[in-house]
């Protein structure tokens, strides 16, 4: 097991690099500098500007010192932002990742819920029903399902906030249990957005999860000895039901980034994705390799946080240190 | 002509003939747009009243440069769905090939390319197409499905890969092997023929993603460029005036969704009806 996962850590490594490497060289390939935008700069001080920043340099040059930076921890220093990039990132990164974490919740919990409803009616109303339901919404562009949750609960209800992570004035910072409600009042619409997507998938992985085991031996036994269908379902089924949902989970990780772009810029949440975004639009060079070095090294995360589970928690599919993988 | 048993299959499953309905339906507003749009994609009708509400004289309103939402939506559904499917045989096309190649080779060939695979699906997809995208001030349409489909095969080539991997274990790839056939031959009269069907499937699911993405990107101002309609810019360009005129942005995204629930139920019917193995309950 140690031998696999410092196999598997390196190769994460060896992934987030490649991964770097490449976004270095496209981002410095984009045409454009980034003194133009809505003001540019006359052209001596962009020239002079450049200089400061190192970026009259040959790439290749900027690449060897980029790294070296690196390794010293340093990500640059963002002149759209006039700030550090590891600066800028460190504030984005907890509100991605809390909306990912609501998200992540929203869409195991009615995943799984559903899921199990669904596979205790099988083939009738219920199940049908919910099942078109879930594809319905698992079919639609996540920042639309954004747009028309913002449009019927912010807009016309006015139940929820029309964006943003707080109230600017009342609770610039969360300091109190009023502001933490504000925050989470806030939360609400994009994280449910992002998990009603998530969950309508879930859902449809875990139905079949369960009608797959329920095949199994070991249920007509349960079943044989006259325990209640709830009881055989819920206990001698669902756990071996979830062994799927590891793997789910290391695949909502590449999800929830790329969705977190697109619902950080409907809600207007100040996160990573639309930190990147702009970044990418300004040609903030440093900014978007930051970016992409963050959630790249996540992605690779999450994949082996869910096979190391799935070894942890299915003893069928343990690994011999060195050799091959889960 | 007696049906084929896949071909019964197919049709016998419960979401099959509403997606392929709905499918039709918009394959012929596409092909049909002069016929079926009221007004020119392009025509600002009453640009000193734009957010005209749906009536009878503009079937789903207009939107906020008054041009005719529905025939917007008609004419988009030729980008969007051209995009999606042009897109997709791209990915397809490379994923195979790259996962028939690694499969049937093996060793450092199969090494070397499956590194990059995983280098690949590491990448954040939308970052990597919205840098692509802004390599270029201008982008042309089919450099952006074109990228698209470049950054959407990875997935497609290790499925292929694991089907090569087993069936060139087989006894009938031994026995074209020992007959002489050369490689080449033998990935594609023997080995892929068998791995036609988990390629249609995840073909016929990702046109769906293409769309998406084709509409992310175009939500972000990094897509099809304005004024040429897709369903995503549309969407762009309803948004901001959501509040007063709900409509603009709201079709277009309903309309995308219709079609790729479609096509996720149509291949759901296909992955059931070409494997007869994997019974649905």
């Amino acid at each position: 097991m140690a031998a696999w996962l410092v196999r598997r850590l390196v190769a994460s490594m060896a992934i987030v690099f490649a991964v770097v490497t490449i976004t270095f060289f496209v981002v410095h390939l984009a045409q454009g500098t980034p003194c133009g935008g809505e003001r540019p700069l006359p052209p001596d001080v962009c020239e002079r500007e450049r200089a400061v920043f190192g970026y009259d340099k040959p790439l290749p040059v900027q690449y060897v010192k980029y790294l070296a930076a690196l390794l010293h921890g340093k990500m640059g220093y963002s002149f759209g932002l006039h700030r550090p990039v590891a600066d800028a990132l460190a504030d984005a990164i907890p509100n991605t990742f809390i909306l990912a974490l609501a998200a992540l919740l929203i869409d195991f919990a009615l995943g799984l819920a559903l899921g199990i409803y669904q596979a205790a009616r099988a083939g009738r109303f219920g199940d049908v029903a919910a099942g078109n339901v879930a594809l319905l919404i698992n079919s639609m562009p996540v920042f639309w399902l954004g747009l028309v949750l913002l449009l019927v609960f912010a807009q016309w209800l006015r139940w929820f906030p029309a964006g943003g992570p707080h109230n600017p004035i009342l609770c610039p910072r969360v300091d109190s249990l009023y502001c933490l409600l504000d925050f989470l009042w806030h939360l609400t619409l994009p994280a449910l957005t992002l998990g009603l997507v998530g969950a309508a998938s879930t859902a449809r992985y875990q139905r079949a999860a369960i009608l797959e085991v329920v095949r199994q031996d070991y249920v007509r036994t349960a079943r044989a000895k006259g325990l209640r269908e709830q009881r055989v379902l819920l206990v001698h089924a669902l756990r071996n039901a979830l062994l799927p949902i590891i793997t789910l989970f290391g695949l909502a990780f590449p999800f929830l980034f790329t969705g977190a772009v697109l619902i950080e810029t409907v809600f207007a949440w100040p996160g990573m994705g639309r930190l990147a975004v702009n970044a990418i639009f300004q040609r903030d060079y440093p900014v978007v390799t930051g970016a992409a070095l963050l959630t790249s090294a996540m992605v690779v995360l999450g994949n082996l946080l869910a096979d190391a589970l799935y070894a942890v928690a299915d003893p069928r599919i343990r690994v011999r240190g060195g050799e091959g993988g889960p | 002509m007696r049906a084929t048993a896949p071909g019964r299959r197919f049709f016998r499953h419960p979401t099959a003939g509403p997606g392929l309905f709905v499918l039709t339906f918009f394959v012929t507003i596409a092909i049909a747009a002069p016929f079926v749009a009221p007004y020119p994609p392009y025509y600002q009708i009453d640009i000193e009243h734009p957010n005209h509400p749906p009536s009878a004289q503009f079937l789903l309103g207009t939107d906020p440069l008054s041009r005719d939402v529905w025939s917007r939506v008609v004419y988009g559904a030729r980008v969007s769905l051209g995009i999606g499917a042009v897109a997709m045989l791209v990915a397809v096309t490379v994923g195979t090939a790259v996962g028939a190649v690694a499969g049937y080779f093996r060793r450092w060939v199969d090494t070397a390319l499956m590194r990059l695979v995983d280098v690949g699906l590491a990448m954040p997809r939308i970052f990597v197409l919205l840098m692509a995208v802004a390599l270029w001030e201008h982008i042309a349409l089919w450099v952006l499905v074109l990228l698209i489909g470049l950054t959407g095969w990875f997935g497609t080539s290790r499925l292929v890969r694991a089907e090569v991997l087993s069936l060139r274990e087989r006894e009938f790839v031994a026995a074209a092997r020992a007959l002489g056939a050369g490689a080449g031959r033998v990935i594609f009269r023997h080995v892929l023929p068998n791995a036609a069907a988990p390629i249609i499937v995840s073909a016929a699911l990702g046109i769906g993603h293409m769309m998406l993405l084709e509409a992310g990107l175009s939500f972000l101002g990094m897509g099809v460029p304005s004024p040429t309609p897709s369903w995503g810019n549309m969407i762009a360009d309803g948004w901001h005036k959501m509040a007063v005129a709900w409509w603009s942005a709201t079709f277009p995204g309903l309309a995308i969704s219709l079609v790729v629930m479609a096509l996720n139920a149509v291949g759901d019917a296909l992955r059931d009806a070409l494997d007869p193995r994997r019974e649905t309950v």
